[in-house]
């Protein structure tokens, strides 16, 4: 079921998939046993001329365990996936590892505008290098992204690279990501922000660091 | 002696009344939930309308749906759908089912309804207001159906109405339509308050001799625990509605950045609100299948006094879960993990009373009437819902599933399994109750294997589109090359969906067909033991002949010692032979 996520061409989305596969193996693993119980149940237990139901109230405490080591499995089982949730959000979320790069990416109805620091090595000044809706990063290098927006809220969406962070007008968000992979991919918005959301798409490009530089020397040749 | 009681209360307001204070400003609990049934019907034809449109253009972008091109100019061309009004669509298509659908069906019309009979009160506790609440949602429903129809459009800023999209008309092209569905909102609040109050004050203070809190019906602690939550949830969004509406109207920047404002404000506000209200829905929904369970398989309900802690214990953690709303919203992401850690913790109480329900089936004599197939679908549709919330209530792997189809697709099987597989279970039971004659077996049995196949083809394959990455809420998934390989399940889809809504023309028939035509029912077709089966069908003005004393709990079936496989609450003999 879970082979139709996008190929994952990121560092941390394989630990996000793993968890995803984790939660899949837990919950499937319930779903076939519940259903199975219920349906033994329904069969099992169907009305019959002159059997009579068993007076079962499940007040005492022995009839009760057949609602409480379940739960406790539950319980157990929701504070695995909790630990093990907490190790990978850490790791994205809160232990950023320093950034090789930074990118600006601003939302508007309904682009993404990018634009890269320029000599002074600091966004929004005047010698950024900016450009609509395609993100250029080199492959295997920390990319730091500052996330704005102009008017609404949007959503920065890279599916392969798991990465997806909401855009707050008058807020400054930071997010990051490493590309493991080569290749164009696509940068949808993912909030509704209005009439032309859909069709609001960007295009992640990740390139070799060969083709990188080329790609700096002929778009961006002051570039210290 | 006993019935002096019972006579002073009957003499006191029950009098004949004429055509409109019998059937249209009427006080009786028993019409307000049929008035109340009969308006969420209507709104959830035409949210099943909007359903239909949302998927055409999902399947089919930018063509024609077949049937639509009687909608005039601007919302349609020739029965094509333009962004602007597929984003009205999606909005009212939440904000129908939510509001005007879930909310009245479940509570107002089961609450009405059944909780006077079933504690054995001539009527709720404030009839006037209980009156005044009808009226209101009326009121209510009408600006929702005139903001439709005024100059720049109806709300298209999502059901969830987020600001800054929804606090300035210049982003939308929208002005009164969103002011107006904003009000809309607010008086339906303003109704359900009316409502909570009614249903709370009736429990606590109208029940019937020997009708402890512990020999409630769970259904009654499921709406009373669902009141609760929503009284004390409600407040904030109706101080964020007010903001919101001040932003609008006269200018002021609660939620706009440029004059100091913060959007994250409203989702605070909003959520805080709005994920209680998920629990407010499926309380009475899992109170319904409750109540059936044990009557299909003639036993008690297993673990009631577990069950009534449970429900307690969610409507308490409701409160704390409303953040995972907000992971990938830019809060502290220290935040992330408390929030995660709630939420999944929520599915414990709920998996208790999942578990009480199986365990009630266990060693039980069950027949599979109409009621009792929608009930188990519930279920078991329900169970699906709740175990992919474990997905999306992890904070990492929401990081993707967020705003994408999984979601779509996972609420749905929460709350459709609430609303309608719940819903219809419950109309099924109690119609004999409320119209005095039985619903047609053939059809219902029919509408439920259609609704339930159909449920599942619909719904289920948007698990896929949101694996695969697909965005809610955009008008063309073909614009986007990385789902273009996704689109045949949308097509597949709503083919479904289309069969789906369709098939739901069976329950109309069985519906009307019934309640003319249907089988004399009596008082009690089922063998059920709760007291609003003591009472004829349909049930007099003030209920109840002579008010009844409760001798017992509500699910005492099959008892070893008596003949019968039941014994009603109110029926004294079991007692008298062990004395």
């Amino acid at each position: 079921m879970l082979s139709w996520l996008p190929e994952n061409i990121s560092t941390y989305g394989g630990d996000i998939d793993s968890l995803m596969y984790h939660i899949y193996y837990i919950t499937g693993v319930w779903f076939f046993l519940t259903y199975g119980v219920i349906i033994v149940f329904l069969l099992r237990y169907r009305r019959q001329e002159g059997q009579k139901a068993a007076y079962v109230r499940g007040d005492s405490l022995t009839q009760a365990g057949w609602l409480l080591v379940p739960l406790l499995i539950v319980l157990a089982l929701d504070l695995w996936i909790d630990f093990q949730g907490s190790e990978v959000w850490a790791k994205i979320k809160i232990d950023a590892p320093s950034s090789d790069l930074l990118v600006g990416v601003t939302g508007k109805q309904f682009n993404w505008e990018i634009a890269y620091p320029g000599p002074d090595g600091k966004l929004g000044t005047a010698d950024d290098l900016e450009m609509e809706n395609e993100l250029h990063v080199p492959v295997n290098k920390v990319v730091h992204v500052v996330l704005r927006s102009k008017d609404v809220i949007h959503s920065f969406f890279l599916p392969n690279l798991r990465l997806k962070q909401d855009v707050m007008p008058g807020r400054t968000i930071e997010a990051w990501f490493e590309a493991t992979k080569p290749g164009r991919y696509p940068l949808p918005c993912a909030e509704l922000c209005g009439f032309g959301h859909s069709g609001m798409e960007g295009s992640l490009i990740v390139h070799s660091l060969d083709e990188y530089e080329k790609w700096v020397q002929k778009n961006w040749p002051h570039k210290p | 002696m006993s019935n002096i009681l019972g006579d002073v209360t009957q003499g006191t307001y029950h009098e004949e009344k004429g055509f409109w204070r019998t059937y249209v400003f009427s006080t009786d609990h028993k019409v307000i939930a049929k008035q109340y049934l009969a308006l969420s019907l209507f709104w959830a034809v035409l949210g099943g309308f909007a359903a239909y449109l949302i998927r055409w253009q999902l399947a089919y972008p930018e063509t024609a749906a077949p049937g639509a091109s009687w909608i005039p100019e601007p919302f349609m061309y020739e029965g094509v759908v333009p962004p602007e009004f597929y984003n009205v669509l999606i909005t009212m298509h939440g904000t129908i089912m939510v509001f005007f659908v879930a909310m009245p069906l479940l509570l107002a019309v089961f609450g009405n309804y059944l909780i006077p009979l079933m504690i054995g009160a001539r009527d709720m506790a404030f009839p006037r207001l209980n009156m005044l609440s009808v009226w209101v949602f009326t009121l209510a429903s009408l600006v929702l159906l005139i903001s439709l129809f005024v100059p720049g459009g109806a709300a298209s800023a999502g059901w969830t109405g987020y600001p800054p999209l929804s606090a300035k008309a210049i982003y939308t092209g929208v002005n009164w339509g969103m002011n107006l569905w904003i009000v809309a909102i607010a008086l339906e609040f303003a109704a359900f308050l009316m409502g909570g109050i009614n249903f709370l004050t009736t429990t606590l203070n109208m029940r019937a001799p020997g009708m402890t809190l512990f020999r409630l019906p769970l259904i009654v602690w499921m709406q009373i625990t669902a009141g609760v939550v929503f009284m004390l949830s409600v407040g904030p969004l109706i101080a964020g509605a007010v903001m919101l509406l001040l932003d609008r109207v006269i200018g002021t920047t609660f939620y706009v950045p440029e004059g100091g404002g913060q959007p994250l404000l409203w989702q605070h506000l909003f959520w805080f609100f709005g994920h209680p209200e998920v629990y407010v829905i499926l309380l009475p929904a899992l109170g319904i299948i409750l109540e059936i369970l044990p009557v299909f398989s003639r036993k008690p309900i297993f673990g009631y006094r577990p069950i009534i802690y449970s429900t307690i214990v969610a409507g308490i953690l409701s409160f704390i879960v409303w953040a995972h709303h907000q992971y990938v919203s830019g809060i502290d992401p220290r935040l992330a993990m408390p929030f995660s850690i709630t939420t999944i913790l929520i599915s414990v109480p709920f998996a208790l009373i999942v578990f009480a329900l199986i365990a009630t089936l266990w060693k039980g004599s069950i027949s599979f009437p109409t009621p009792m197939l929608f009930a188990l679908g519930t279920l078991g549709v329900f169970l699906i819902g709740g175990l992919t919330g474990i997905f999306v209530g992890s904070a990492p792997v929401d990081i993707y599933f967020h705003d994408t189809y999984f979601v779509v697709a996972h609420f749905h099987y929460t709350l459709f399994s609430a609303v309608f597989f719940g819903g219809f279970a419950g109309l099924y039971f109690w119609f004999p109750k409320m119209f005095g004659r039985m619903m047609n077996e053939t059809l219902g049995k029919i509408h439920f294997v259609l609704t339930f196949i159909l449920f599942n083809t619909t719904f289920f394959p948007m698990f896929f589109l949101g694996i695969g990455g697909m965005m809610r809420r955009i008008a063309n998934p073909m614009q986007y090359e990385f789902l273009q390989p996704l689109q045949p399940i949308n097509v597949f889809i709503t083919g479904s969906a289309i069969l789906l809504l369709i098939s739901q023309g069976i329950f109309a028939i069985n519906f009307f067909w019934s309640l003319f035509r249907g089988r004399i029912a009596g008082p009690n077709p089922w063998q059920a033991n709760t007291l609003e089966w003591s009472t004829s069908s349909p049930p007099p003005h003030e209920n109840f002949h002579k008010i009844p004393t409760v001798y017992r709990g509500p699910y005492e079936y099959s008892l070893p010692e008596t003949a019968e496989d039941w014994l009603p609450q109110n029926q004294p003999e079991l007692e008298e032979v062990k004395k």
